[in-house]
């Protein structure tokens, strides 16, 4: 089998992926490389292998959401495994069956690998506990996003080579932030120098014992910048106001033209997405050179194949594997 | 005539000061007389008739008095019954319970608290005294009932988990209940802090993305508390303290000669919001596991008094509405068959409390707060009495509860001290292993 060779191997040792807090730089970088790797042997994800032949992968969404279920069943298409799709919008709120029934009964059609996105933290960690697949989570509520941390790191390892030594910004609503979470263990455990930056009332004080500085003014630190990951306002998660007006958000914490210049010349900007256009930044922003937003798409392909990748390899030792 | 000789153990009686080696005459349900210890060649005894149970190394104490039980009935039943829950106390040496009164419907009028206490008559457990909800439908708008509950045998007043957020109807609640003399047992939180949270506030919350609930939103509500019930000269006990500032501000009320109580739980003395990582239902309480400088503080004020007595908060709930995501499950754990052992493990093992402290905090300290006359070995007292292993090594099985509910974050784990006798008027209601 392709996987017993793969032409990449670092430490890894996890059966599931459920946030990057628990993983070490070694394992991060283990997860990179192999990203690496899949960029050029795939030509940047437009080649098929057939590394994950005969895996099944589920993606269980309880969240809306497009762009991560269709990367990730890319990502597992590519590699050569079979994805089905199970979307649900509400969960065990209201009667009938639990959200862990539900994933037993997918479970039972023969999965390898379940692909969990949910509102609630900890989803995929109860998953975890209650299911022989391996479970990788592709969001949780407020907690952690891990492919979409590796995403924007990959992102910006590749423009730049490096992480050690970058000053990051993240911008906007950390508070709500599933995406801060993972990019904050990720970038602070790789060597970079994390700030956070937002408006007070979605800046937990105590977000300080991550590792990571707090400034109320992006144009304070835009000149010591490398990298700004402009995280979207997540109006849905939020609980009344936590500002006055988005115009005041934008004039405070947008990424605009002007913010661009006073900048340093080789900026990245990078965003999760969707964005706001307008809100978290100006369109000219979006679409200009500092840009690295569509960049991110594509990496997240290859991140995702890297995940998927290295899951199964565990999952197979953990059976005794093939030979 | 029946008479019970508890033989040679450690009586610790704290209302009486006694803390020695002894034995427990008991006599047609109530106690005799607290000897030094009798041989049975003791020829100055009558031993015919006698039922001697032998103590020796064990802890001879009175029964337990939990200030508030959630005992589900009706109205909830699949989580708990009178007959159930009751059993479940018995099993953790309790032998006298205040029943929460937030049942389906609430116990906001006379009949529904008759019917608490036909239930407990019925289940001949331990004895049950109901509380009364404070406001109709614990809505906190419009008083109950409150001078029929008491003739139903209401001996407090509460809303349960439903905060009395209106500072008049507190008011008028804590004015009012001043005519019977019964205390309004208040859970005190800012809802519109409080709101949506599932854990406390703090470096855990942030972390893991959860929803954090403030130790403000307890300080502030626990702030007015005393500010009414100094302005009414009325009667707070504040339950589920679980804050240092809460702590403090009831010292100085205290000192001040303000009438309010409070009590602490066994899970908020052992755990802090560390074990939330684990993502844990079980572990979801209200108010929520705080962080260790607030344990610290809770241990403090039960150690000087200023905590009077601890409950178990017993909440239990049914095995699948705990099978669920963490921000949709229900508060609670079911805790009153684990109390002492967990209350050994959190004050006893690490020298916090001396075991007549903890239970003072178990007897007199609750017997204070509902007006009760129990909690002693007192001659002439009902025979309430609790026999306790402090040595017993065991390994908390949930699936051998007497409670109906299973929801206990300490399935499995090993504690040091057991429950292994309980008497109520004298009578052997529970047994270890019968």
């Amino acid at each position: 089998m392709v996987l017993n060779n793969l032409p990449v191997s670092g430490p890894w040792g996890e059966r599931h992926l459920l946030g990057l807090e628990r993983l070490s730089a070694e394992q991060l970088t283990t997860v990179l490389d192999l990203a690496e790797h899949y960029d050029r042997a795939t030509l940047g994800g437009t080649q098929r292998l057939d590394v994950l032949k005969g895996v099944v992968v589920a993606n269980l969404f309880f969240e809306n959401s497009t762009r991560t279920r269709t990367s990730f069943s890319l990502a597992a298409r590519r590699l050569g495994a079979d994805t089905v799709d199970f979307t649900a919008s509400s969960s065990s709120l209201s009667k009938g069956e639990t959200f862990i029934d539900t994933a037993l009964t997918i479970e039972a059609m023969g999965v390898d690998m379940v692909v969990c996105r949910h509102r609630t933290p900890g989803a995929p960690h109860l998953l975890a506990r209650h299911l022989k697949a391996s479970v990788l989570n592709a969001g949780d509520g407020t907690h952690e996003h891990p492919t979409q941390g590796l995403l924007d790191i990959y992102t910006i390892r590749k423009a730049r080579g490096r992480i050690s030594g970058l000053t990051v910004a993240l911008v906007g609503d950390i508070r709500h932030s599933r995406v801060a979470r993972s990019n904050i263990h990720g970038l602070v455990k790789l060597g970079a120098r994390v700030i956070v930056c937002g408006p007070a009332t979605l800046i937990p004080s105590d977000i300080t014992r991550m590792g990571v500085e707090i400034a109320y003014s992006l144009d304070d630190i835009l000149p010591e910048v490398d990298c700004v990951n402009l995280l979207r306002v997540q109006f849905e998660r939020q609980r009344g106001a936590f500002f006055p007006s988005i115009p005041e958000y934008a004039n405070l914490f947008g990424m605009n033209g002007d913010r661009i210049r006073r900048g340093k010349s080789d900026l990245l900007v990078l965003a999760p997405g969707p964005i706001n256009r307008g809100v978290e930044l100006t369109p000219d922003v979006a679409d200009g050179p500092h840009s690295l937003i569509l960049n991110q798409v594509t990496n997240g392909l290859l991140v995702r194949m890297a995940c998927l990748t290295l899951l199964t390899q565990e999952r197979r030792r953990l059976q005794g594997g093939e030979a | 005539m029946s008479r019970k000789l508890i033989r040679g153990g450690r009586v610790i009686d704290p209302a009486n000061g006694i803390d020695a080696i002894a034995d427990v005459w008991i006599q047609d349900g109530r106690i005799d007389a607290i000897t030094s210890v009798r041989e049975e060649s003791d020829a100055d005894i009558d031993w015919r008739d006698t039922e001697i149970i032998n103590a020796s190394g064990k802890i001879v104490c009175p029964g337990f008095i939990d200030t508030h039980v959630s005992l589900r009935e009706p109205g909830y039943e699949e989580d708990e019954s009178t007959a159930t829950g009751t059993a479940a106390a018995l099993a953790g040496g309790f032998t006298t319970i205040a029943a929460q009164s937030d049942t389906c419907p609430v116990v906001d009028n006379r009949s529904a608290a008759e019917f608490i206490r036909l239930q407990a008559e019925r289940a001949r457990n331990c004895r049950v005294y109901p509380l009364g909800a404070v406001t109709k439908e614990s809505k906190g708008e419009e008083l109950a009932e409150i001078g029929q509950l008491v003739q139903g045998g209401a001996i407090g007043f509460s809303d349960a988990k439903s905060p009395v957020a209106n500072s008049e109807v507190m008011r008028r609640a804590l004015e009012y209940t001043r005519m019977f003399n019964r205390p309004i047992l208040h859970f005190a939180m800012v809802p519109e802090l409080s709101e949506g949270g599932v854990i406390h506030e703090g470096f855990q919350a942030t972390r893991l993305g959860l929803r954090g609930i403030p130790a403000a939103a307890q300080d502030i509500m626990t702030g007015r508390d005393i500010a009414l019930a100094e302005l009414t000269g009325g009667r707070v006990h504040l339950m589920c303290v679980t804050t240092a500032d809460s702590v403090e501000r009831i010292r100085r009320a205290q000192a001040a000669g303000i009438a309010v109580t409070a009590d602490v739980t066994p899970h908020h003395l052992l755990l802090t919001d560390e074990v939330m990582d684990s993502f844990d239902t079980m572990y979801k309480c209200n108010p929520p596991l705080r962080s260790a400088e607030h344990v610290q503080a809770l241990i403090a004020g039960l150690k000087d008094g200023t905590l009077s007595a601890i409950t178990a908060d017993h909440q239990p709930l049914a095995f699948e509405k705990k099978q669920v995501e963490l921000d949709i499950a229900p508060f609670g754990i079911c805790g009153i068959e684990t109390l002492l052992a967990v209350c050994v493990k959190a004050l006893i093992e690490p020298g916090h409390l001396t075991w007549s402290e903890l239970i003072s905090r178990l007897t007199v300290g609750p017997a204070a707060v509902l007006g009760l006359k129990y909690g002693t070995l007192s001659t002439g007292q009902p025979a309430d009495v609790a026999i306790i292993d402090p040595d017993e090594q065991w390994t908390v099985k949930a699936s051998e509860f007497r409670s109906r509910s299973r929801n206990t974050p300490f399935d499995g784990k090993v504690f040091t001290g057991r429950v292994i006798m309980t008497l109520v008027d004298g009578e052997i209601r529970y047994q270890k292993g019968v």
